[in-house]
């Protein structure tokens, strides 16, 4: 160790705790001036406002934890139906870039260069205060399929009314098992003997038989509720019955799922092409047929070229959710790091926590990302 | 004449199907065509489910019927690899044509035909198109947002100033070509600011800043005649020095006194706005954001444990949680560490917030660049016997940045399309002026009109930013 290697790092050290210092000094003495204790006593605090839209029961007699919890949710719903869909439209316009067909290509190119190259912000007012504001009142709606009400008010979609609900769902997991434990299987087989399965049919075969079986020897039962017109008052009219996604979020996570799907397609043609043509030939002259071409050559290659950089787009447009703030869907952002840090006024516990939620998250997946990686690389002798 | 089978077209019946082919997919064209321009249908005495498909069945056949391999006439063949290589293109093909077609009408009288020009009332706007007058009477707004009308030479000034102190790049010659990067990451940085204070802002023309910038100036003239051996621990004692000096030494209270004339009315940063504040806050995050990068991506592949751990911890901070939160934390958070008689302007610590996040992001872009250069580069630039920064400088370096300018390009494109989001803490650019205006009793029901704007504005910003890039791209492309 020499004096040069020290000296810097220990002036990056003194500088950084400077600051901290100075900064907590600071927090302290405004706190003492303003009166209040850092703590995060608070969370269990009647919160007394209320939220929109919530996945789990709430109002205002619940407390400002149950308020992050409901915050938290919304978060993870709208993300969850952003991923599902930037990741289908993603693919599909990817699969549409590689196409031979111009007309195709440039449709797809022209969506790419359009979408992603307009703030994401903007694209969230243009179809929260614009496209759905365009859309017909409750009692004018026309029904979709005769079930479905695209509405002002929100979307209105028939809902399942469950018996043994648990059991159903035990039955999806156990059949997403068995189709973990079948893909090991034919996977070692085909590794051994060459072989194939066809992996895809069992899977769709379990995928039904399992939760059939649920219904016709679990006990599960699902009737289907029709969303009914309702009149209000003279005026206002609403929907009963079935389930209600509102306008705040149908705009966010078209926006979502339109925006970041721009940057998939990129990765997934990114991925196909980084494929060399010397692979598909190969593949081809020692007699694979082109469906086996595809899922046994170009596929996994492809994949590994495009997963982590849509890992990382999946986390951005996680992170992206909390524009939600913006147009009023009760985000963990709005609920908590807006209406309950404007009641509480505590700012550095708020945002805190707030900060370190999304940070966890990213963290957890990019540690993910990493032994992912680490797994899939070519093992190189 | 040959049999004719419809089923497979060949080149030995060439103009039968050629011309029946041809005919049925004109035909099919002009029915839409007519529909959607003229809402005239053709095909209305049949039943309403083929009259609707019977276009796209037509057109299939048509173009079904002109798909003749190695037919011999050029344009034939170049369609027909483009647009018509099986059947599942060619319907493609098919509904991609009749959607434009269809789309057409509608787009085109709604920003044209139907739209409102003229006025400056909402009552001029009475047709169904887009009301044009909205944009026209708010433009002035959107640019500049409650910036005084009177003093908006300020900035209309301050800007073709700087976009021709920037452009200075293009025209020097070969022998000041060396000093280009010292210009752009010190000098034109600091008149950019000096432009902006003074003019756009209308600051007094002393303030504590004004001794760092005479500071920062004279220690770098002085820096050209120190022997590069101590220039490290000169330009982290000198600079200081000077600006205590100048500070409690060489000039008085009552000089600064004297220095305290305002030459422009001064406009609080609150009422900014529009697109010129979108273009300062990316300008200086952009100026601002580079270097920290570039410090932080060298920290993290530092051999000193204490830099590369606090690097790391920086990096993945920013990079983990969302710039709304962040720019929460600057309004609200911030405040709070802050002595109480310290006031920072919202501007600045939303540039220093927004440059800080995109930072970490720089970061990791240009870290992908020093991974990607081979080892030999570092070890020969090391048995040259150069130092860490000489070899950072003149070797590393201009490699690793001529491999990231994709990345970088992306990041600068994020944080333009990030800047939107200043309006957390009250500061409105063009979109934010858009949601005030479209609030504004006056002008209540316009709000598509404000978004398709901004829309367009911001797409000629970043599609010329990422063609430029690409253009840089090419232009540094050097074969490996």
């Amino acid at each position: 160790m020499n004096f040069k290697k020290i000296l810097p790092q220990l002036l990056t050290l003194v500088v950084v705790i400077l600051v901290f210092g100075f900064f907590s000094y600071n927090a302290q003495v405004n706190m003492e001036n303003r009166g209040i204790t850092f703590g995060y006593g608070f969370l269990t605090q009647e919160s007394s406002f209320d939220v929109q839209f919530s996945l789990i029961e709430y109002d205002g007699s619940h407390s400002y934890f149950r308020a992050y919890l409901v915050g938290l949710l919304n978060t993870i719903l709208v993300s969850v139906i952003g991923i599902i869909f930037a990741t289908i439209i993603g693919v599909v316009v990817g699969i549409a870039r590689l196409s031979s067909n111009y007309l195709i290509e440039r449709t797809a190119a022209i969506y790419v260069e359009f979408f992603r190259n307009i703030p994401l912000l903007l694209q969230i007012f243009f179809w929260y205060f614009a496209a759905l504001r365009a859309l017909p009142l409750p009692e004018k709606a026309e029904p979709m399929f005769g079930v479905f009400f695209l509405t002002i008010k929100g979307f209105f979609i028939p809902a399942f009314i469950w018996n043994n609900l648990d059991i159903f769902i035990y039955s999806v997991i156990a059949a997403i098992i068995a189709i973990f434990f079948v893909r090991a299987y034919s996977k070692k087989k085909q590794e051994n003997q060459g072989t194939q399965t066809p992996v895809l049919l069992i899977s769709i075969g379990l995928l039904i038989i399992l939760p059939l079986l649920s219904f016709l020897l679990g006990g599960v039962d699902a009737s289907i509720e029709i969303p009914v017109i309702e009149q209000l008052s003279k005026t206002s009219f609403t929907y009963k019955g079935g389930l209600k996604l509102p306008p705040e979020l149908i705009s966010l996570a078209l926006a979502l799922s339109l925006y970041t799907a721009t940057f998939i397609a990129e990765c997934v043609r990114a991925g196909v092409q980084g494929v060399s043509k010397g692979q598909k030939e190969a593949a081809a002259s020692i007699g694979l047929t082109p469906n086996q071409v595809l899922k046994l050559v170009v596929m996994p290659q492809a994949l590994r070229i495009i997963i982590p950089p849509t890992t990382n787009q999946y986390l951005n447009l996680t992170k992206n959710s909390s524009l939600a703030a913006a147009i009023a869907y009760p985000d963990l952002v709005l609920v908590f790091a807006g209406t309950a840090l404007m009641q509480t006024g505590r700012a550095i516990e708020i945002v805190s926590i707030t900060m370190l939620t999304y940070l966890t998250l990213s963290i957890t997946i990019s540690i993910f990302m990493n032994w992912y990686n680490k797994k899939i690389a070519i093992k190189e002798k | 004449m040959n049999k004719l089978n419809f089923l497979s077209p060949d080149k030995n019946n060439l103009y039968a199907y050629l011309y029946s082919g041809i005919s049925l997919f004109s035909l099919s064209i002009l029915i839409v065509f007519l529909n959607s321009f003229f809402s005239l249908d053709l095909t209305s005495f049949l039943p309403g489910t083929i009259s609707y498909f019977l276009p796209l069945i037509i057109g299939f056949i048509g173009l079904h019927l002109i798909r003749i391999e190695y037919s011999g006439i050029k344009f034939l063949d170049i369609i027909n690899k483009n647009i018509n290589t099986n059947n599942f293109n060619a319907v493609l093909s098919i509904l991609i044509i009749f959607a434009v077609i269809k789309s057409l009408p509608p787009l085109l009288s709604w920003f044209i035909i139907d739209a409102n020009f003229a006025g400056d009332s909402k009552d001029a706007c009475s047709g169904s198109g887009a009301c044009w007058a909205y944009i026209k009477t708010w433009f002035n707004r959107f640019m500049y947002g409650m910036y005084p009308n009177a003093e908006q030479w300020r900035i209309n000034l301050s800007f073709i100033a700087l976009a021709f102190l920037g452009g200075v790049g293009f025209f020097a010659t070969e022998k000041f070509k060396k000093y280009l990067t010292l210009y752009y990451v010190v000098v034109y940085p600091i008149i950019a600011f000096l432009f902006i204070f003074f003019f756009i802002s209308g600051g007094p023309i002393f303030f504590d800043f004004s001794y760092g910038i005479i500071a920062a100036v004279i220690s770098i003239v002085i820096g050209f005649f120190i022997p590069s051996k101590f220039k490290m621990y000169y330009f982290l004692i000198i600079p200081i020095t000077i600006y205590i000096l100048l500070k409690y030494v060489f000039f008085y209270e009552e000089l600064i006194e004297l220095g305290k004339i305002q030459a422009f009315e001064w406009v609080e940063t609150g009422a900014w706005g529009g697109l010129s504040l979108t273009f300062i806050v990316s300008f200086f995050c952009l100026i601002f954001c580079f270097p920290v990068g570039l410090f932080l991506s060298l920290g993290r592949r530092s051999d000193l444990p204490i830099i590369k751990y606090i690097s790391i911890g920086f990096i993945e901070f920013w990079r983990g949680v969302p710039l709304i939160t962040v720019l929460f934390m600057s309004s609200v958070m911030f405040p709070m560490f802050l002595p109480e008689d310290m006031f920072i302007d919202k501007l600045v610590r939303v540039i220093i917030a927004i440059s800080l996040f995109e930072a970490a992001y720089v970061a990791e872009v240009i870290r992908g660049g020093l991974q990607a250069l081979p080892r030999g580069q570092y070890d020969a630039a090391k048995s040259l016997g150069m130092g860490y920064w000489k070899m950072h400088i003149f070797v590393i370096l201009p490699q690793a940045l001529k491999l990231v300018i994709p990345g970088i390009a992306n990041t600068f494109l994020a944080l333009v399309k990030d800047t939107p989001l200043i309006f957390v803490v009250g500061l409105l650019e063009i979109v934010g002026m858009l949601n005030l205006a479209k609030t504004n009793p006056e002008w209540l029901g316009f709000a598509m009109e404000g978004y398709v704007f901004a829309s367009i504005v911001f797409f000629i910003i970043c599609y010329a930013m990422s063609k430029y890039s690409y253009n840089l791209e090419q232009k540094y492309k050097t074969e490996r």
